[in-house]
């Protein structure tokens, strides 16, 4: 299997049997995800396959719950804010890097990253204790300004990246043909740009919406998002709505991955 | 100096002045976002580290104790001047209801103390004139011990070591030596160990299954291995909540797992899946594979597949063509890969929460449960130090040897 003419039998072999357990890992990764599927659309209160008998009653549950609805809507605006701050920062400073005269790029690379890397409870309990002096645990800006803070390396990432393939003489002839710096942006970079800031959008979107721990501290029952809705439920008694739930997050995860993949594939083009 | 190189240097200051604008403008983009993340980012963190040290309750709430407490010998019990000081302090402290803030830090370090100062402030309430020494000793005749007030006297200071010492299992007898904590209070070591050892099974698990993942991905044609990256994409684009959901589903008793194995007659009975040890490496494993398995791939992909035919034609047989020649060239993508997933597990929270049992929490659950449960922020925050100096250890090792700018997203 894919080999060249010169393999040896005993390497068909060998690279047959590679090629199986490569699938069978592929397997493991992406069956998981959509085993919640058929169970969300299950009559009965059990997790078990086949099901016997399908309904929309745990759907009909999660909509008709204002618990739940309270905490989607919670969770789209949180997301929408992040996105919108996170976006705006992170693109600036992907512009500030990318510039062949930035001072000290790989010490304040190692800063813009590092909300990735530290653990996310440290992050939800230094901002816990911090925020808090200031009246801000328990509110929606406090709950935005943490997960802004978490999002804005996946804007400056994939912003990076897309302008390390931009021709940055574009933005220099616009300029010397007499545009002011802020045509010159938003006319040529940042259209040019736009997939690398629309991709770092969706990543922060993404972030937000689907990030538990720092909501669990810094949140009550009124801002409470849909993941935190999600464990708290997990760690009381599992039910079949929670499966409703994490399944309209699957769907919501794969419309944002599409997004991205058109995104990427046209940049490649 | 001769006149050449003084040339040249101030030809390069020179240089470096005029550069100076494109400099300042460079960064001045950067600076938003450098200003939003200290103020957002690093301030919280700063001040889980202050936190950690921390010792404000003592010093607030028995301010005149401890001046009394300046003269005394630190051997015997103390004279009746400190007993006043400390009933005037424990009436503002009843006043205040501040007494048992100073009950619970004491807690911590002199077990009983919390009811032992909630007890005497209520005491002190109702007398009004001394001596005070011995209505205090006849109600709790450690008063009289100079340990306790050895230990209320090294509390005075502002900052504090117990809380990074009982995070490492140790701590501070009353004459300020440093100890081992003995028997079942020694808990922490045990607790990072667990975490490095979860970690460490979790990287490599996730290597052992995704180096072949990621060699396949570049040996596929083209439109199969597209597919073959998206079931690599998807998992991760996937809210990590809903994978551990997925996982919390399959590995309950009477779950999906377990109606396969007994389907298969591989038990006889069900196994305890779900809150254990086993299941938690397993759902981490398959939340972290991606992360290792990318960069990986990204390295894969770079080595000319001429060399191993080279080295094929030169006679080598395939093992050592492959072991020789092409696993050491992927060795800086299956550092890049692992030390990453190595990162990210030491911070597991939700997973094993979710799936571990008691005994599979890691530091990130017991810092929430100090935070929530025992609101002893202290020790929260010193785990947090802890767990926090093991990761950016790694993170600085991962920065020498791999780079923040080789950081991807698929």
């Amino acid at each position: 299997m894919w080999l060249p003419s010169y393999a040896t039998p005993s390497e068909r072999i060998m690279r047959t049997l590679v090629v199986a357990f490569a699938v069978s890992v592929l397997l493991f990764l992406i069956a998981p995800l959509f085993i919640i599927v058929p169970l969300s659309f299950s009559k009965d209160p059990f997790f078990t396959l086949p099901v016997r008998e399908y309904s929309l009653r745990w759907y009909a549950d999660f909509f008709g719950n204002a618990r739940w609805m309270n905490a989607i809507a919670n969770s789209a605006v949180a997301a929408v804010m992040t996105t919108i701050l996170a976006t705006t920062l992170g693109t600036l400073a992907a512009l500030g890097i990318s510039r062949p005269d930035f001072p000290a790029r790989r010490l304040i690379m190692a800063l813009l990253i590092s909300p990735m890397i530290v653990p996310i409870v440290i992050v939800a309990v230094g901002s816990y204790l911090f925020f808090g002096q200031f009246g801000l645990t328990n509110t929606r800006t406090g709950l935005v300004l943490a997960h802004t803070a978490l999002a804005t390396p996946f804007v400056v990432i994939t912003v990076t990246a897309t302008l390390s393939t931009y021709e940055t003489n574009l933005t220099r002839a616009a300029l010397s043909l007499g545009a002011p710096p802020s045509a010159a942006f938003f006319r040529v970079t940042l259209p040019n740009i736009l997939p690398g800031v629309i991709s770092g959008a969706i990543f922060a979107f993404a972030t937000s919406f689907d990030e538990v721990v720092v909501a669990l501290f810094m949140t009550a029952a009124e801002q409470r998002t849909l993941p935190v809705q999600m464990f708290s439920g997990i760690r009381d008694q599992i039910n079949p709505t929670i499966m409703a739930a994490a399944t309209l997050l699957l769907a919501l995860s794969i419309i944002l991955f599409a997004m991205l993949a058109l995104l990427t594939r046209r940049r490649v083009k | 100096m001769t006149v050449a190189e003084i040339d040249r240097v101030n030809i390069f200051m020179a240089v470096r002045r005029a550069e100076r604008p494109a400099r300042r403008a460079a960064l001045s983009l950067a600076l938003p976002l450098i200003v939003f993340l200290v103020v957002a980012f690093v301030a919280p963190i700063l001040y889980l580290l202050v936190t950690a040290v921390g010792n404000p309750e003592t010093r607030e709430v028995l301010p005149r104790t401890l001046e009394a407490l300046q003269n005394w010998d630190g051997a015997s019990t103390p004279d009746e001047p400190v007993y006043a000081a400390l009933a005037a302090d424990l009436k503002v402290a009843k006043d205040n209801s501040t007494a048992a803030l100073l009950g619970k830090r004491l807690n911590y370090e002199i077990s009983g103390m919390r009811s032992r100062v909630l007890a005497t402030a209520r005491m002190v309430e109702k007398l009004d004139t001394g001596p005070y020494k011995e209505k205090f000793l006849a109600l709790n005749q450690d008063w009289g011990s100079p340990e306790t007030w050895a230990i209320i006297k090294r509390n005075g200071g502002s900052l504090t070591p117990y809380y990074m010492l009982t995070a490492l299992d140790l701590k501070q007898a009353p004459n300020g030596s440093v100890e081992r904590v003995q028997g079942d209070q020694a808990i922490f070591l045990d607790v990072l160990g667990r975490t490095l050892f979860v970690a460490g099974l979790v990287t490599l698990f996730t290597l052992i299954l995704g180096y072949p993942v990621a060699y396949v991905l570049t040996i596929a044609p083209k439109a199969i291995a597209g597919i073959m990256m998206l079931m690599v994409l998807l998992p991760l684009w996937t809210s990590l909540l809903v994978r551990t959901t997925a996982w919390v589903v399959l590995l309950q008793s009477d779950g999906i797992i377990n109606d396969v194995l007994m389907a298969l007659h591989l038990t006889g009975e069900r196994v305890q899946l779900i809150f254990t040890r086993v299941g938690t490496v397993i759902a981490m494993t398959h939340i972290q594979l991606p992360f290792t398995i990318l960069p990986i791939y990204s390295v894969m992909r770079s080595i000319p597949t001429t060399q191993l035919r080279a080295a094929r034609s030169l006679g080598a047989p395939p093992s050592s063509a492959f072991w020789r020649i092409y696993a050491p060239q992927t060795l800086p993508g299956v550092v890049a890969g692992c030390l990453m997933t190595f990162i990210l597990s030491l911070g597991y929270y939700i997973t094993p929460a979710l799936v571990g049992g008691p005994r599979d929490q890691m530091v990130s659950n017991f810092i929430s449960t100090y935070i929530n449960r025992d609101l002893n922020w202290g020790l929260a925050a010193g785990l947090g130090v802890v767990l926090l100096v093991v990761t950016l250890a790694i993170y600085l090792l991962f920065l020498r040897l791999v780079g923040a700018d080789k950081i991807k997203l698929g």
